[in-house]
């Protein structure tokens, strides 16, 4: 049914993604799908890496990390953004239409009164892709 | 099981640059939580003795006004006039590094390595740094300096060509238009723009080539080390925060004045301080917006939008004005400027003091405690450009462009004022009497269509602002998070909503202009900061592969 699933990833709150994760990993074992790890980053420094390069390092790591763990295929896939903080819902909405994905899991917070300012990235990608999202509350 | 990556549409690979290693982590001072829906991540000291302190600072200017004009009035002229040599001086020095990179073998370093690509077209880059830099100064400065310099200021003793009585003096016209026009091109060509590049320089080499975090304090770690991870590089990044905020946030305020001076003049909208707070209201709402939209989103399209307004007006008036005459000036501004631009910028044994000390000192002190704001803004916007296109794209084309600007508002505007003395608003708004928020309506007065074009003017001045309020508070915002980029947009918002609350109270209750000049005075340390930047841009470039 799903063929690659692409999974949304903060590598700064990865323990407070577990439960997504965990579903991201059930649902490729039991669909045969693999499972594409997205990170998107600015081209400045951060606490994670100094440069681009270093970031999709780390990522590549934790993919492996995750097939290793949990026993199925993965890739992982940076994306470079301008403005992380703003320009997240672009950046996910690039992300999907280059892995090609079908099936977009990703760990949300419980809705609040901030969503009525700026609504909740995964609403927005469910929003404006063809892709099924499915949204895990932590 | 993995495969390899396909990046597709970013910027890869990065290749070779010369990272500085450090146990420092961007982020490590930060205190990350949740106040209430809203979730904060920011740089411990920074953020809380900044954002204490301009609150300090404004409740001093509002309890004690006059004790506080009396200071800060004091303090500026007094640092311009003592220290004007310094100024002068100083900037010269960053005019000629600057030209000394372009030159040199390390004008081919790339800042993001050596195979980092462009973030920006040419066209997106250059609109978002001009009106950062300056696009504000050129709707105010445009009319006013060319003809002040012309008819009253006199630079390098050239004679003003209009008497006492008012009538021409018709052997000193030529000779002051030149003049009228190079001492403008001066204050807004080479110099300003070279400070500009220092501070932008400094700060992509050190974050985008060395991994350093995008705060102010990382362009001296060749010189501190680790201790700028402490309370050194604390203080230098507070300073910074504090010149922005309260830079932004006075010229907020009387710009808004300055617009509804205009609208006043044009629409006879009444001039009080109730339409200035919805003004700023207005402004602040719609910087918002673009704060919300982000940096591709907001300031840049903005940016471009406003740049295409400009170039459209300057169109108009260079045709709608005595086209040909424009022309010359133009040429003969530029020859006056490469002529005059030694004994302009000379530092010692000058008998134009009210030219070199009430304009030059005063426009270096301005521009340099600008540059933190405005150098960082440019540098985030700038990877993937090498040294040398970055130098001659930051200094020598936006020259050409202020003097082709200052060469067409300045020439109408001159030329108006002699042609028919008698009838020129300009005249009366800028030399008969000193109202300079209007001198670029004076201008437009004398020209077809005036109510139009005035209109975009003022709308022009009003987007200029909502750009320097959007990229002041990502840039305060960088800084104030510890270097990181990502920090939630609400504190963005905190930000941009605060310049604009900081602008109406000094409005309401007074102390613009006192605190304007204080931050005028912050040029001083910062002209010693910039200094330091060239030597740690040297020390920075020779570690890098070219």
């Amino acid at each position: 049914m799903f063929r690659k699933i692409m999974v949304p990833v903060d590598l700064r709150h990865t323990e407070s993604m577990q439960k997504a994760l965990s579903v991201a990993a059930d649902l490729a074992r039991h669909y045969s799908a693999s499972v594409c790890y997205v990170g998107v980053t600015g081209s400045e420094p951060s606490e994670l890496a100094h440069r681009p390069e270093e970031f999709a390092e780390k990522l590549k790591k934790f993919a492996e990390g995750e097939a290793k763990e949990r026993g199925h295929t993965a890739t992982s896939h940076m994306v470079i953004s301008h403005d992380p903080t703003t320009e997240l819902d672009d950046a996910l909405s690039r992300a999907l239409a280059e892995t090609g994905a079908d099936l977009v899991v990703m760990a949300t917070h419980l809705p609040n009164v901030t969503d009525y300012i700026w609504a909740s990235h995964g609403g927005t990608l469910a929003m404006h892709s063809n892709a099924s999202v499915m949204l895990v509350r932590g | 099981m993995t495969e390899q990556d396909t990046n597709q549409g970013i910027p890869v690979p990065e290749g070779d640059a010369g990272l500085i290693e450090t146990d420092y982590t961007i982020g490590q001072d930060n205190v990350e939580g949740q106040l209430g829906p809203f979730g904060f991540d920011v740089h411990n000291p920074v953020f809380m003795v900044s954002g204490l302190s301009i609150v300090a600072f404004v409740f001093y200017a509002l309890a004690l006004p006059e004790q506080a004009s009396a200071v800060f009035g004091w303090l500026r002229p007094w640092l311009t006039s003592t220290f004007d040599w310094f100024f002068l001086g100083a900037a010269n020095i960053f005019v000629l590094f600057c030209l000394f990179l372009i030159v040199s073998p390390w004008g081919a370093v790339r800042l993001g390595g050596k195979e980092a690509t462009p973030d920006y077209t040419y066209i997106g880059w250059f609109a978002m740094l001009f009106a950062a830099g300056m696009g504000i100064g050129l709707m105010f400065f445009g009319v006013l300096e060319p003809v002040y310099h012309m008819a009253i200021s006199e630079p390098l003793g050239v004679p003003s060509p209009i008497a006492e009585d008012g009538s021409i003096i018709p052997e000193n016209v030529e000779a002051a238009k030149k003049m009228g026009l190079a001492a403008t091109i001066y204050h807004w060509g080479l110099h300003p723009w070279a400070i500009y590049a220092i501070v932008a320089l400094a700060l992509a080499l050190f974050t985008f080539n060395k991994g350093l975090p995008l705060t102010i304090r990382s362009a001296f770690y060749p010189i501190f080390g680790d201790a700028v991870w402490g309370w050194v590089g604390h203080v230098i990044d507070i300073l910074a925060v504090f010149a922005t905020l309260f830079g932004l946030a006075t010229s907020l305020g009387f710009g808004a004045q300055q617009a509804n001076a205009g609208l006043e003049h044009i629409f006879g909208i009444p001039n009080n301080v109730s339409v200035q707070v919805v003004l700023i209201t207005v402004i602040t709402a719609v910087a918002l917006i673009s704060v919300l939209r982000g940096l591709d989103g907001g300031v840049k399209v903005l940016s471009e939008i406003n740049m295409g307004i400009a170039a459209l007006l300057l169109v108009f008036v260079l045709l709608a004005g005595p086209t040909m005459t424009i022309f010359g000036d133009f040429l003969a501004g530029l020859g006056a400027y490469a002529a005059d631009i030694a004994p302009l910028s000379n530092p010692f044994g000058r008998e134009d003091t009210g030219y070199m000390q009430g304009w030059t000192a005063f426009y270096w002190a301005w521009w340099i405690s600008w540059s933190p704001f405005v150098g960082m803004f440019i540098a985030r916007v700038s990877r993937g450009r090498t040294v040398r296109e970055f130098i001659i794209c930051v200094l020598l084309i936006p020259s050409l462009v202020c003097v082709l600007w200052m060469a067409v508002f300045g020439g109408v505007a001159i030329d108006q004022v002699l042609t028919d003395p008698t009838a020129s608003a300009v005249k009366t708004y800028v030399i008969d009497s000193y109202v300079p928020e209007l001198s670029l309506f004076a201008m437009l007065e004398g020209l077809p269509l005036a109510s139009i074009t005035s209109f975009i003017g003022i709308v022009l001045v009003i987007v200029f602002f909502v750009t320097s309020s959007d990229s002041g508070s990502l840039v305060i915002d960088t800084i104030t998070a510890g270097g990181k980029v990502d920090a939630p947009l609400p504190q963005r918002v905190f930000w941009c909503t605060f310049e604009g609350a900081v602008a109406i109270v000094l409005l309401i209750g007074g102390g613009l202009g006192a605190l304007q000049a204080m931050v005028i005075s912050t040029g001083l340390p910062f002209t010693l900061v910039l200094l330091l930047m060239c030597w740690a841009i040297f020390k920075g470039l020779t570690s890098e592969s070219r």
